[in-house]
Order: C-alpha cells, then sequence, then structure tokens
C-alpha cells in the first residue's frame, strides 16, 4: 500500500475544543458568516449544571450584581480575562448566545442584571446570572418560599430529595420529601438519569409519571425533581409534565453522568452542523504547525490523515480535565502548541493545604496570557502568531470554579476572539 | 457519662488493640478509646512492611531477632491481614560495596535466613529491578495491612470479652488518689462532651502522643522523638515482593506491594510537634528519585496518593541528636511504680512488626497486677475471620454483594464495588460504630475513598444514601462530607500531577460547583453578599 496524501480542509477558522467555549465561537464565526472548522472530542462539557454562571462568588462570598463585581475585578484580580471586557460586550455575547442554544431547543432565562440563586443537589443555593428553563421555577420557588415538594427516585443513587429538604430546612420552611418510583424503572435497581430522560420523551412514560407525582404532592404549590425531563426537546417535556401534573415543576442539576450536560452537548453536535459548522467531533488535534501564512492542525480518523489548513485558529481545548493543560511533575505545559504558561514557580506552590480554602488553588490560575485580543503571548511577550488565539478555562488569571465564572468567561472571551478573527479574515 | 471496665487502655493504634486483645483472651474485658480513631497514628501511617529483620540486621540483632520472630507468628496468626510474598535486599551501582556483601553475616547472627542470589535470579524474580543492580539476597519479607489487623483484633476482642472501643474520645486528665489511677477524664472530641472511664488499670499505648498521656498521669519517664515519614502509593503493583534497598536505611529504599498497588517510602525526618502531618510534594519527589535508582519504572508511575506518619521513637536518656533512623526500633514498657503509680503501664517505642510481643509483654503485666493467671494466647489463637472486621478486605463486599443477587442494592461506590448493604452494615456492627458516623470513620471501616476516584464520586452517593436513611438530618452530613474529602485530598495534594490532575479539576467541580461545599460553614451560600 502507498502512503497517501493526508486530505486537506481548508477554512477562515480552526476551533480547537469542543466545549462552551468551542461552540460560543461557532455559534459567534456562523453569525458573521465566518467558514469555521470545528475539531474536538468530548471534554468537559458532561460535567456542567446546566446552570450559566458570569461571577459569582469572590473568595467564597456571594457577588449579588456581577457587574459590580467584574468591575472590582480589575482591583482584585488583576489580570482577570472578564475585566478586559466592556460590559456591552459581555452582555451581547451572552444574549446572543442563550438565544442560539434556545433556537436550539434549550430555553434560557435571558441573563439580566442580577444574580439568582439556584438550587444544588444538596439542598445548598449558588448564585448564578442564566438558567434553563426548566430549572428556573427551583430559584423561583426558593425565592418567593413556596410551599414544595422535592421528588427523588427510587434506584437513582446521588441524589437525596431528604438531604435537599434537610440542608434547605433553615431557609425553606415549606419544603418536604417524597419518593416515587419511574415507571418501569422502579425495581430498585440503578435508574440512570439519561435513561428516564430519554423515556420522558414518549407521552405515554410522562402519562405514568404524572399520575405518580399527583399521587404524593399533597398541599404542595410546586414540584421539585432531579434532572430527567427529555434530552432533546426538554423544554416541550417539561411544558407537558406541567400540564399533566397541574403544577409548576422545575429540574434540579445532579451529579455526573447527568442530563443537563448530555443536553447541550448533543444538541450543539447536532444543531451546529446543521447550520453550518463543519463539525468533526470526538477527534483530537495530533499537532500544530504555525506557519507564516496559515496555521494547520493534524488529525486522523478512520481513512487516514486529515489537515486543517486555516487562516487563523480559536484555541479552546480548557484545562487539565479537557487536555488543554498538561501537569508534569516539574511544571505545567500547554498541549497543542505548546504555548508558555503562566505558573507558580514550584509544584509546591500549586496547592493550599486546605482543599476548601475560599482563596482557591494558585493552579488554578495558571494558564496562557494573552494580549487586548485573546492572542496568546510568547515568552517575549508579545503574541506567538498574529492570528492565534485562546479563549475559556485555559486563560491565566481566573479561577472558574470557585468564582462561578466559567460560562461566562467562556462565551465572552469567545465572542472577543472572534471579533479579532472577523478582522484577521477580513 | 461514665463507664466501667478492668482496665482502660489508651490509643487504638495496632499495639492497643493487641493490648484489648490479648486482656479479652485472658478474661479481662476492656475498654479502648483513641482520640481519633482506630489505626489513625503510626500504624495507619507505614509500609504496611512486616519486617523479616534484614532491614535492622546492621544496626540493631535483637530488634532484627524480634521481627524474625513475630514475623514467623504474626504470619500462622493474621493470615487473612498478611501477603507473606518474600522480600528482596538489593544493592544497586553507587551503594557500598562493603556494605552489600556483610549481609548474610549480618543476617546469620540475627538468625535470619537470607539466600543469595544472582543480579540475573533477582531480575528473573523481579524484573522491575533496574539492570545496574550489583548485590541481592532474599529474605522472607511479608506484606501486612494494618488498618485489618488494628479492626480484627478489635471485633474480636469483643467476640471475646465484651470489650469497646470508643473513637474520638481523649484523655484529658486523670483522677488519681494514693498512688493509684481511679479514673480518666476523657473529652468526646466530636461533641465536646466529658466522659469519665473508671478501671482497675490503665495502660497507655498512645504511640506518638504517649509522652503527653504519660505527663497527665503525673510521670516524666517516657520520652518520645518524633520522625516523619512519608509514603507514597503507586497504582499498580510494581512487584511481587517487597523490595529493600541494600544499603544504610535512607530515603525511597522499601517498596512494599499492598494487594493491588505498591508503597514506596520512606522518608525520615526529626519534627518538633504532632500538630498537623502532611505529605509535601518535595517528600514525595524525594521517595521517587530514590525509589527510581532501585526501580526505574517508579520514575513513570501513577500514584494514587501519598501519606504521612510519625513514628514515635524511644529516646534513651542520653538523646541520639537529629537523625530518627539511629533511634532504636525496641520498645519499653514503663511500669511507673518510680513514679508513684500502681495501676498504669505505658508501652512506647517499637514497630508493627513486634506490636503483639509487646501486647505480650503489656498484657502479662496487667493480668499480673489484676490477680489474673491466664497465659498470653495471642501467639497460639488466631484471629478469627468475623464479617465484621472484612469490610476493609479488597473484594470482600463485592463477592457478598454478587451472591446475594439483590439488584436494588444499589453500588455507592463504582471504584470498589461498596453497596448500600455494606455501608448499612458498618454503620450497624463494627468496632466503634455508632448512630452519627462520619463519612471518615465509614471509609477506615470499608473500601469507600479507596479506590482510584479517591472518593469524589462515592462521596457524593454515600452522602445521600446516609440521608436517605436518616442517619444525617442536617447540615453535619454536608460536614462530615467535607471533612471526609479534605483529608483524602491532604494525600492526593503531593500526587497531583500527570493522570491525577484532571482527576483533582473534576473533583472540584462536583465538589465546589456541584455539591458548594466550598460555600458553608460561614462562607457563601447564606451569607450577606
Amino acid at each position: 500500500m502507498t502512503k497517501s496524501e493526508p486530505r486537506r480542509i481548508t477554512a477562515d477558522v480552526a476551533i480547537v475544543g469542543t466545549g462552551i467555549a468551542g461552540f460560543a465561537a461557532a455559534v459567534f464565526c456562523l453569525e458573521r458568516g465566518i467558514r469555521a472548522v470545528q475539531l474536538g472530542h468530548a471534554g468537559a462539557l458532561s460535567y456542567t449544571t446546566g446552570y450559566f454562571d458570569l461571577l459569582g462568588y469572590d473568595r467564597g462570598r456571594p457577588i449579588a450584581d456581577p457587574w459590580a463585581g467584574l468591575a472590582d475585578l480589575g482591583a482584585t484580580w488583576p489580570g482577570h480575562p472578564l475585566a478586559r471586557l466592556p460590559r456591552t460586550t459581555i452582555e451581547r455575547a451572552l444574549r446572543r448566545f442563550t438565544e442560539a442554544i434556545g433556537d436550539l431547543g434549550i430555553a434560557y432565562v435571558p441573563p439580566g442584571g442580577t444574580n439568582v440563586r439556584a438550587l444544588l443537589p444538596t439542598g445548598l443555593a449558588k448564585t448564578t446570572l442564566s438558567i434553563p428553563a426548566t430549572m428556573a421555577g427551583g430559584a423561583a420557588a426558593l425565592a418567593a418560599k413556596k410551599r414544595t415538594v422535592i421528588l427523588d427516585l427510587v434506584g437513582m443513587v446521588g441524589f437525596s430529595a431528604k438531604e435537599f429538604v434537610a440542608n434547605f430546612a433553615a431557609d425553606w420552611p415549606g419544603l418536604t420529601s417524597a419518593r416515587i418510583g419511574f415507571p418501569d424503572l422502579d425495581s430498585g435497581a440503578e435508574a440512570y438519569p439519561e435513561v428516564m430522560a430519554r423515556a420522558l420523551e414518549v407521552r405515554g412514560t410522562r402519562e405514568r409519571l404524572a399520575e405518580r407525582i399527583r399521587a404524593v404532592v399533597g398541599g404542595a404549590e410546586c414540584v421539585g425533581l432531579p434532572a430527567i425531563l427529555g434530552v432533546h426537546a426538554p423544554d416541550r417535556v417539561h411544558a407537558a409534565m406541567e400540564e399533566l401534573v397541574g403544577l409548576p415543576i422545575f429540574e434540579i442539576p445532579t451529579m455526573p453522568p447527568a442530563v443537563p450536560g448530555l443536553r447541550l452537548r448533543e444538541l450543539l453536535e447536532q444543531g451546529m452542523p446543521a447550520r453550518g459548522t463543519t463539525l468533526v467531533s470526538q477527534h483530537k488535534a495530533a499537532r500544530a504547525e504555525l506557519r507564516p501564512d496559515r496555521i494547520d492542525l493534524h488529525y486522523r480518523d478512520n481513512f487516514g490523515e486529515v489537515v486543517i489548513e486555516a487562516t487563523t485558529a480559536i484555541l479552546a481545548t480548557g484545562r487539565f480535565l479537557s487536555g488543554g493543560l498538561a501537569a508534569e511533575r516539574t511544571g505545567v505545559r500547554e498541549t497543542l502548541f505548546d504555548l508558555p504558561v503562566a505558573q507558580p514557580a514550584t509544584r509546591g506552590d500549586w496547592h493550599r493545604d486546605d482543599w476548601f480554602d475560599p482563596r482557591g488553588h494558585p493552579i488554578n490560575r495558571a494558564g496562557l496570557l494573552v494580549d487586548d485580543d485573546f492572542r496568546p503571548l510568547g515568552s517575549d511577550g508579545s503574541p506567538v502568531h498574529p492570528h492565534l488565539f485562546a479563549v475559556g478555562a485555559i486563560l491565566a488569571g481566573q479561577d472558574w470554579v470557585r468564582q462561578r465564572c466559567g460560562a461566562g468567561l467562556a462565551i465572552a472571551t469567545a465572542w472577543a476572539a472572534v471579533e479579532g478573527v472577523a478582522r484577521s479574515t477580513g | 457519662m461514665i463507664h466501667d471496665a478492668d482496665v482502660l487502655v489508651i490509643g487504638g493504634g495496632v499495639t492497643g488493640c493487641g493490648i484489648l486483645r490479648d486482656l479479652a483472651l485472658r478474661g479481662i474485658r476492656g475498654i479502648l478509646i483513641d482520640k481519633g480513631d482506630l489505626a489513625s497514628g503510626a500504624s495507619g501511617g507505614n509500609h504496611g512492611l512486616l519486617h523479616s529483620g534484614g532491614r535492622y540486621a546492621a544496626s540493631d540483632t535483637e530488634t532484627a531477632a524480634e521481627c524474625r520472630i513475630e514475623g514467623e507468628i504474626l504470619k500462622r496468626m493474621a493470615p487473612r491481614a498478611i501477603d507473606d510474598c518474600g522480600g528482596l535486599f538489593v544493592a544497586v551501582e553507587g551503594d557500598d560495596e562493603a556494605f552489600a556483601a556483610g549481609f548474610a553475616e549480618r543476617c546469620a547472627a540475627a538468625g535470619i535466613d537470607s539466600v543469595p542470589l544472582t543480579v540475573a535470579e533477582a531480575r528473573r524474580l523481579e524484573p522491575a529491578i533496574s539492570e545496574r543492580a550489583f548485590a541481592a539476597y532474599a529474605v522472607p519479607d511479608a506484606s501486612v495491612d494494618p488498618f485489618r489487623l488494628t479492626i480484627e483484633q478489635v471485633a474480636d476482642a469483643g467476640r471475646l470479652a465484651d470489650s469497646l472501643f470508643l473513637p474520638h474520645t481523649e484523655v484529658v486528665g486523670f483522677e488519681i488518689e494514693n498512688g493509684r489511677i481511679l479514673a480518666a477524664r476523657c473529652r468526646d472530641t466530636k461533641t465536646g462532651e466529658t466522659r469519665i472511664i473508671r478501671a482497675r488499670q490503665f495502660v497507655n499505648a498512645a504511640g506518638a502522643w504517649s509522652m503527653a498521656v504519660a505527663r497527665l498521669a503525673g510521670c516524666d519517664d517516657v520520652h518520645v522523638v518524633y520522625s516523619k515519614g512519608t509514603l507514597v502509593i503507586a497504582n499498580t503493583r510494581l512487584t511481587r515482593r517487597v523490595v529493600n534497598r541494600l544499603r544504610r536505611s535512607g530515603d525511597g529504599d522499601i517498596l512494599v506491594p499492598g494487594g493491588s498497588v505498591s508503597l514506596l517510602g520512606t522518608t525520615s525526618d526529626t519534627i518538633a510537634g504532632l500538630d498537623v502531618i502532611r505529605p509535601t510534594p518535595e517528600e514525595v519527589d524525594r521517595n521517587i528519585q530514590e525509589g527510581a535508582a532501585l526501580i526505574p519504572a517508579l520514575a513513570r508511575t501513577r500514584f494514587i496518593r501519598a501519606f504521612a506518619g510519625v513514628r514515635p521513637l524511644l529516646l534513651p536518656s542520653g538523646g541520639i541528636g537529629d537523625d530518627g533512623r539511629k533511634a532504636s526500633r525496641g520498645f519499653t514498657l514503663f511500669d511507673h511504680l518510680d513514679q508513684g503509680l500502681e495501676n498504669f503501664a505505658t508501652i512506647a517505642g517499637g514497630k508493627l512488626t513486634t506490636f503483639r510481643l509487646m501486647a505480650e509483654r503489656t498484657g502479662d503485666l496487667v493480668a499480673a497486677r489484676l490477680g489474673n493467671r491466664e497465659p498470653c494466647r495471642t501467639a497460639v489463637e488466631p484471629l478469627p475471620a468475623l464479617e465484621r472486621s472484612s469490610w476493609t478486605e479488597p473484594g470482600h463486599s463485592a463477592r457478598v454483594w454478587i451472591a446475594a443477587k439483590n439488584p436494588a442494592d444499589n453500588i455507592l461506590c463504582e471504584c470498589e464495588m461498596v453497596p448500600k448493604s455494606t455501608v448499612d452494615a458498618v454503620l450497624e456492627d463494627t468496632p466503634g460504630a455508632e448512630p452519627q458516623m462520619p463519612l471518615r470513620a465509614i471509609g477506615v471501616r470499608s473500601r469507600i475513598g479507596k479506590g482510584t476516584c479517591q472518593g469524589s464520586f462515592c462521596s457524593i452517593r454515600v452522602t445521600s444514601h446516609l440521608y436517605d436513611r436518616g442517619t444525617y438530618t442536617g447540615r453535619e452530613g454536608l460536614a462530615t462530607m467535607r471533612d471526609f474529602l479534605a483529608e483524602r485530598y491532604k494525600g492526593t495534594r503531593p500526587v497531583l500531577w500527570g493522570a491525577q490532575m484532571p482527576q483533582a479539576e473534576l473533583a472540584e467541580t462536583l465538589h465546589c460547583g456541584l455539591s458548594g461545599l466550598d460555600l458553608i460553614d460561614g462562607h457563601g451560600e447564606d451569607g450577606e453578599p
């Protein structure tokens, strides 16, 4: 067999990464008519609660007004990527992206001026900016202290309505719990959220579940249950269930493997190609070359090697969990371009003594330094390549888990990078 | 609350547990207390090496001979806790050739069987050994599970004499009258409540804390030096046998297989106090660097966690300077008569391998003081296999679960296959079980948190189950989950690189992002913005 030439794909922009940041970049490119090829394998998107945070906490303290919080970041978090963007840019990016997700089938409450207190499965609340419509009732019920019954399901491990109620008890007096069996999955054997969610896309299952819910609601004004209301059409399943039960219903996020992340991943992976993005999912870039006039990305599929020849590229590969950064005993490196990574001096400085230290771990602030156009900087302090951009969690100077700023960081920096791409590609 | 017993034993390490069982075999009922939990000091912070004695043949012939004899007894008495895997001593380029050449002779002096091997033979037995080895000997080392050993002894003492273990119970003072201790005044470190324990005899087996306990009774004859040792656990079993570096003791020179993993250690640093003992990245790196000279694969291996223990070394009155490795591994039984007390004893120093002998000597003294003439039977009565002390054994929960064929008994820990029924059994009937049991205590008595995810997933699933069954009814459930994860983190932190780093990032999204555990305890969740 002779060695065949690699196949070549050309693009205005190559987007590396299929998390929120990568998909947000793809959405914004579509809107601007920029020809994008997006490449990536399953990453951290599966682990999301579904809530879109902008800026929820400062060293463990909740932030009510994320915009005021962002204005303060310049002083408290020098170099924070979100502190480099004007409010109008962030607002526009969040609005456009949530609208696009809504068009795909997951409506979000439009991001507003203040944070809301959203529900966690432990029975704690967290501040976040934008909530999927299927979960919005929970924040409203908490705010109004509505008489609410929380349901858990026979065989669903890791979500306990009693736990939820026990931890909210002081804050939310009208809360009760009940356990029901999911139709045909009520033997007690482990019942998986994804299986239940897909089953609820069938009307007959919804009717039978609704009957079981009605039997236990008592005097409750609304019903909370783990996130199982459909995968592909959650808004439709949610509306249908509310009608069948006759009460407002809301979903609560659950531990992985959970439905909210699955929904986003499946809808984006299926919906974006239908709208014109070239998506190479389940593949990882093996190597990349920065050329004077373009950026090449190499990957292999079942038929051999493929080269994406792109005028520009957006690096949205995330941190350690998604593979954008790799930690070695002697230091952290960026995995695709071997870009310089700003990081603590030694491994002994990576983490604090207490896992839950409200200040967060220094290693979480490690990452890529960028210029005002979100182009990663080389060791000489100037951009590594005029048309290479970096967005999302890989950026230095933020702690998206502790600050609850992951979605906002991903979406807003993607917007900024796409503006740069638009300038580069004319 | 007031408790009564024939004997109060202070310290839930392997020696205290051994004394509790030694006495129970003589028909004496004891109460065992620990300010933490079983094996929470040096007993849970060591290699799990049942020494053949070869290690001490050069420095301390008496201890070496004790190790040999005790090792042989324990292999018969505690077979389920011991993997009789054998051991090698191997010297590599750069090590002292004369020291290596004298090994067999020194072993012979202590009665230890050592078989000289060619390097080729040694590498055929253990292919992971460096090709730069130049001398090798086989010795009868073995690997022992110290957690299993402590739990089995306490469980058996309960069966034999209704002896009792009280966790999180710390001695704060003694009531002494006319040269006799009447009672120990204790504090429940979980609730802050006071407990009075009345007994006829009092035994101090508090390990690193034995000097402090002796002082509470007015005795200033116990002098202990603290030597911190850090070890690191590789996620695979790199060798079938224990492999020791054949040189004078140094960092990272012993690799001990423990079931499906390997334990590399240790460092040795004399420390002043016992406040917070945590392994550091620097200590881990030192172990790996030294260990890799003997077993080169250690430089590339994935490590699951590290841990640190404190060797409580007995200080002879003259002192030993700064090097803990030069202190004796021998033990001393203090009868404290010259301190004016007639019913108090302290057993200090020694090693995991010699704990049974330490318990025997203590048991002899205490029994004689009580007028009990039963002889020690721990060298002839094997530890029985009791269900209540078997949940820490890898695979045990899974076997019971599969045999029961009950799919409604959901698996909570997927790494180690621990179902709901095991957690229930741990809560209902294990040594030190109590109604509101913290997650850490459940982990000590089962496989929870010991798999590759180090508790990241099972902590959430077990906590939910515990709320479901009514064990927790308020915030204390989340507090105990947080405490459990913070404790696991102490061990994972120094090995966070490579494949462990994505796990840590995932854990943080689960514990902080999804569960909000960083927001409780006065921070965030309900607080003012």
